[in-house]
């Protein structure tokens, strides 16, 4: 079986992860791109993992998922207050700290 | 002429003689008012009701013990007369060793004498003078302390232990000067007399240390016994350095200025600190260290020129104050200026120095007393044109001063002609320009004193409104008394020529001057010297009425004397002004190039961290941006390294 579709899909997942980031926003679009991104590179490791035909892609693969969980908990967190605060959650509002 | 081959002997080494039987109480002379002042000043108010009584005790009591050991030192053989007393051991540092010893002889008997006994009859004079004065205690701790520091300085057998004398007499007599501190004057007048002391404090110091350097001691004893040996550029070099000492401490040329500005403390300190006693202090280091000053010629001509410059310029000074005090601050200039001179001739002229300096502490304290008499009755009035006609309203202050008046003139049979004619002889077997100057100095001094006898005492009353004169209490007139009969009497001191037999253990002896004229023409001259002397003074003051406000237009002469001569119009620009320039000129190149490369560091800084700041602007996504470029340049960087 080839690896190359699943690497094509990997890039193309990470590239709109990515663009979401830098175009979007809202601070939860933001951040679902950020988990697609996330879940790109982890297709990319479980891809790597098989064709090598060894487990640690796989386990890094889990390890990527705890703390994307993680993440979310306090990311989550972060957006809700800043909404709550502002009744916005837009990224380009919180700029307060800058300088 | 003195010359070194002439002289027969130097002074004996000092010192060889313990001490024994009433002379182990020495120390206790400097002991007492130095523990009066320690009680007074620490005491504080507690002390109030009878600190006075206890400073005057204390000086007393010093005085008595002064004459015992005068006396003890009398009884004595003449090689028996130098005794030394040591205290402790000072300091060490490395093979230089100072020790506190006191050394008692024929020199500092005198001295003793002088500052106690003087000083003791002004201790009670300013019971009276000082009676409504609120810091009266403090007045006397003052005045106890500057007797102990005076006793220390005189009494010291080390240039170092002279030293210290030497800074506490400056400090007594800043203190005094001051004393009145609520009076801008009088606080700006110690300031000066401290700084203008500092310079000649400077010569001291540096004085003992080439000593240190040139004998590996400092010790009289040390130094008198080598100083025949040091090289002539040595001796001249600390002759200079000790007379530098003089000249501040002394009011000479050309640190006189701070004398007449030191006329703002109170009248008693006057009459002990700047008239009879501290001032003196430069002759007396002159004369202590004849020892050097014999063996140089320079240094010698030096002080002879300091000497005539300052006796001729006091006493032009003196003619045109108006000023009571300072008058007599002018004099006190011109007659320290005949010691310093007489200093200056040599083992010719050391006795008669101190003789000077003794018959004129007698002389001058008694009409600087008179002068503060007269002040107490007119108000503390100071200007002579509201006088006038005093001799009826104070009789015994005009007798006293009268006799004052007639000893500083070398009047016969007053004590100023027996000391002052001497010197006037010697400078004139020494040489005829020097002569010449100190008998223009006797005339000079004649017509500034019955100036100022005519403008106190005679001619009609100019009394301001208010002004009662009334003669002072007993307490003030007594002193005056004893000090007019010592004014009258001082001059027995020199009978059979007593004062130089005593003096030349310490000073050497020599050969008598040769004048080509008999001493008894000599002393005509002067006379009609001063005689003339007087009857200018007559004929313009006595003879003319005197405004009560001094005239303004005056000759070129008054106007420089009135102006001291332009002392310190001339330390304001040979020493404040460039000084001040360069120090104006220093402080632009601290701030311009010193701190300018600190501070010019510190703001390029400041702009290059204000410039990066911006980078920072608050937007997350263009922080993602920069993240993503620096990742392609990472995996760009790892795939050329890898594949390139």
């Amino acid at each position: 079986m080839s690896t190359e579709p699943f690497v094509i899909l990997s890039a193309i997942l990470f590239t709109i992860g990515c663009i979401g980031v830098l175009t979007r926003r809202n601070a939860l679009v933001v951040f679902m791109c950020v988990e697609l991104m996330l879940n790109a590179s982890n297709l990319l490791l479980i891809t790597f993992s098989r064709a090598n035909g060894n487990l640690e892609g796989q386990i890094a693969a889990f390890f990527v998922m705890v703390v994307a969980a993680a993440e979310v908990v306090v990311g989550l967190a972060i957006i809700m207050t800043i909404f709550r605060t502002r009744r916005s959650a837009s990224v380009d509002d919180a700029s307060l700290l800058k300088y | 002429m003195v010359t070194l081959e002439s002289l027969p002997h130097l002074p004996p080494v000092v010192g060889s003689v313990p001490t024994d039987g009433v002379f182990s109480l020495l120390w206790l002379v400097i002991a007492l008012p130095a523990l009066g002042a320690a009680i007074l000043l620490i005491g504080g108010k507690r002390t109030d009701k009878w600190g006075h009584y206890l400073a005057t005790a204390a000086v007393s009591a010093s005085f008595v013990l002064s004459l015992v050991l005068f006396f003890g030192l009398l009884g004595r053989d003449g090689e028996e007369r130098q005794v030394t007393q040591h205290l402790w051991d000072w300091f060490t540092a490395g093979s230089y060793q100072v020790k506190f010893d006191l050394l008692y002889d024929q020199l500092s008997a005198l001295f003793l004498l002088l500052i106690t006994g003087v000083g003791s009859l002004i201790h009670v004079y300013s019971i009276g003078y000082m009676e409504h004065d609120e810091r009266r205690r403090r007045f006397f701790g003052y005045l106890n302390l500057f007797v102990a520091s005076m006793l220390v300085l005189v009494l010291a057998a080390d240039y170092v232990g002279v030293f210290l004398g030497w800074e506490g007499v400056g400090l007594a007599s800043y203190l005094l000067i001051g004393f009145w501190q609520h009076k801008p004057t009088a606080a700006a007048a110690a300031k000066k007399a401290f700084v203008v002391n500092r310079v000649g404090d400077i010569g001291l110091s540096l004085g003992t240390a080439l000593i240190f350097v040139t004998f590996g001691s400092t010790s009289f004893a040390v130094v008198s016994a080598a100083s025949s040996q040091a090289s002539d550029g040595a001796l001249t070099g600390i002759g200079l350095l000790l007379l530098l000492a003089a000249c501040g401490k002394s009011a000479q040329f050309p640190l006189q200025t701070w004398l007449l500005d030191a006329m703002e403390g109170p009248t008693p300190v006057s009459a002990l600190i700047h008239a009879a006693t501290m001032v003196t202090a430069g002759v007396y280091l002159i004369v202590r260290s004849n020892f050097i000053f014999s063996l140089t010629e320079d240094a010698r001509t030096a002080v002879i020129i300091i000497g005539c410059i300052t006796l001729l310029m006091g006493a032009v000074i003196g003619c045109a104050k108006d000023d009571i005090k300072k008058a007599l601050a002018g004099s006190t200039m011109s007659q320290i200026g005949y010691m310093v001179l007489a200093a200056g001739l040599g083992p010719a002229g050391y006795a008669f120095a101190i003789f000077h300096l003794l018959t004129h502490g007698f002389f001058k304290a008694n009409m600087f007393l008179g002068a503060g008499s007269v002040m107490h009755g007119m108000n503390d009035d100071v200007n002579m044109r509201h006088y006038g006609a005093l001799q009826k309203a104070m009789p015994v202050t005009f007798a006293t001063f009268g006799i004052g008046y007639l000893a500083i003139l070398g009047v016969p049979p007053f004590a100023g002609f027996w000391s002052k004619d001497k010197i006037i002889e010697t400078a004139f077997a020494d040489n005829v320009l020097v002569g010449l100057c100190a008998l223009v100095g006797a005339g000079v001094t004649a017509f500034y004193m019955t100036r100022l006898m005519l403008m106190t005492y005679a001619g009609t009353k100019r009394w301001e409104k208010g002004v009662h004169p009334h003669e002072s209490p007993k307490v003030m007139t007594v002193p005056l008394i004893a000090l007019a009969v010592l004014s009258a009497l001082g001059g027995l001191l020199t009978l059979n020529g007593w004062i130089s037999d005593w003096l030349n253990p310490v000073v050497g002896e020599h050969e008598e001057h040769h004048l080509a004229i008999p001493a008894i023409v000599m002393s005509l001259i002067i006379l009609v010297v001063v005689a003339a002397g007087v009857a200018v003074a007559w004929f313009l003051v006595g003879k003319k009425p005197i405004p009560k406000v001094a005239p303004t237009e005056v000759s070129v002469f008054t106007k420089a004397a009135r102006a001291d001569l332009y002392g310190d119009a001339f330390n304001d620009a040979v020493v404040i002004k460039p000084g001040v320039a360069g120090i104006g000129a220093l402080t632009t190149f601290d701030t311009t190039v010193v701190d300018g490369a600190a501070e010019g560091t510190a703001t390029v800084f400041a702009a290059m961290s204000a410039q990066f700041r911006l980078l920072q602007n608050g937007f997350v996504r263009s922080y993602a941006l920069a993240l993503l470029a620096g990742a392609t340049v990472v995996v760009l960087a790892l795939l050329a390294v890898n594949f390139g």
